[in-house]
């Protein structure tokens, strides 16, 4: 049976992709960040995961506004990075594993979510670039993948409840499917931001330091907010945190925080870094 | 009866829902263009004819003439697709806030730094 090894989740900011394509990784301005990572890599090497789940919130290059599913997942052989707009160099195609994806699709399915599934997805910076921390150099991807779409664009969009239950149910999926899978989840976007309207620039410390601590052993406590809710205290687009959520909810009640990092500002943006395994 | 519940009020933040969505859309899906290259450059080499393909009304018209982040969200664009209109003018996302702020992009960033003390 497929076993998950644990979570890691992570801010994604183009900004990141610029850095990456300049090879700016150790300059002051950037080292506190990339620097987290190191922890993240001598981690990944002794659970060595075969496949990465990763959730994440599309910005406008494979989705727009005329089709906008909720929740969206790929069951592609291949998803394609590709520039957003800026020019940035778009990063090696990723593997995908559409057994294990059709098996999520019906298995949440079969959860009452009523998700929209996408054998044709490309994936932007939201996806790509937390593979790019977690596997750095450029020489190609040691995982297949299965994208997981949450809408952050378009309001209304699902609470933070209903994320966590749709964690736990993707959880349940993973667990029942009948390969001996190594599966990491990766949970990206957030911490607090946003980029839009005279509050541009908004960052809330002690909100994400809270987040970042209830988050690993209550959990529960995040799902209490409302979407308007989160916007206020995380900013427009630190409601990506429910992204965060999704994939906390796949472990178990119980979890070790293995390693996390935070550090303000990454261009707009709060960035955080936390990795989680089940407890035993 | 009114087709949208009320919104909640946060200052400085217009939660784009579907009233947005719907007043946006040409404008939106005119930006989601600029993701290709071809596109940009077309958009630079006859601005109003582009902007007329994709049915901008005067509001987004005048928004996109003065490259006005705030009069872009009052037309209805969304941040995610203004991004990329940003982007043709080699614009990031702290150019866009220092605009919208009314700041200089160096205290803008200052004011990120200062947000992490």
């Amino acid at each position: 049976m497929a076993k998950i090894v644990g979570t890691v989740t992570t801010s994604h900011i183009p900004a990141i992709g610029r850095a990456i394509a300049k090879n700016l990784q150790t300059d002051p301005y950037w080292k506190p960040f990339f620097g987290g990572f190191e922890a993240v890599h001598g981690w990944l090497a002794k659970v060595k995961p075969d496949v990465a789940v990763v959730i994440y919130n599309d910005h406008g290059l494979n989705f727009f506004l005329d089709k906008m599913p909720t929740f969206a997942v790929g069951a592609a052989r291949e998803y394609v990075n590709a520039d957003e707009g800026w020019g940035i160099p778009s990063l090696t195609p990723f593997r995908g594993d559409p057994d294990l994806s059709w098996h999520i699709i019906e298995s949440l399915i079969d959860a009452e979510f009523d998700i929209t599934s996408c054998q044709e997805m490309f994936v932007d910076h939201g996806f790509a670039l937390p593979m790019a921390l977690l596997w750095p150099g450029g020489a190609g991807w040691p995982v297949t993948t299965v994208p997981i779409s949450v809408n952050t664009v378009q309001h209304p969009l699902p609470s933070p409840k209903r994320c966590y239950k749709l964690g736990r149910a993707l959880g349940q999926a993973i667990g029942s499917y009948d390969e001996d899978l190594r599966v990491v989840v990766i949970g990206t976007g957030g911490l607090s931001h946003q980029l839009d309207g005279t509050r541009a620039g908004f960052i809330n410390k002690p909100f994400d330091l809270m987040c970042m601590d209830k988050i690993v052993a209550e959990p529960e406590a995040l799902t209490r907010y409302t979407i308007p809710e989160l916007v206020e205290q995380a900013g427009a687009q630190g409601v990506e945190l429910v992204n965060w959520i999704i994939a906390r909810g796949v472990l178990d009640d119980r979890v070790e925080k293995v390693h996390s990092n935070y550090h303000i500002p990454i261009s707009n943006t709060a960035a955080g870094l936390l990795v989680l395994e089940s407890r035993a | 009866m009114s087709a949208t519940k009320s919104r909640p009020e946060i200052p400085g933040t217009t939660l784009f829902d579907g009233r947005e969505a719907q007043k946006g859309y040409a404008l939106n899906k005119m930006c989601y263009s600029f993701n290709s290259a071809e596109n940009r450059a077309e958009f630079l080499r006859d601005e109003a004819a582009y902007c007329r393909r994709f049915g901008l009304n005067d509001a987004q018209r005048s928004a996109i003439e003065h490259r006005n982040v705030l009069e872009l969200i009052a037309a209805g664009g969304n941040i995610y697709y203004l991004a990329k209109f940003a982007g043709i003018f080699g614009l990031d996302v702290q150019d866009v806030g220092a605009q919208q702020t009314g700041m200089t992009k160096e205290a803008f960033k200052a004011k990120l730094v200062d947000a992490g003390r």
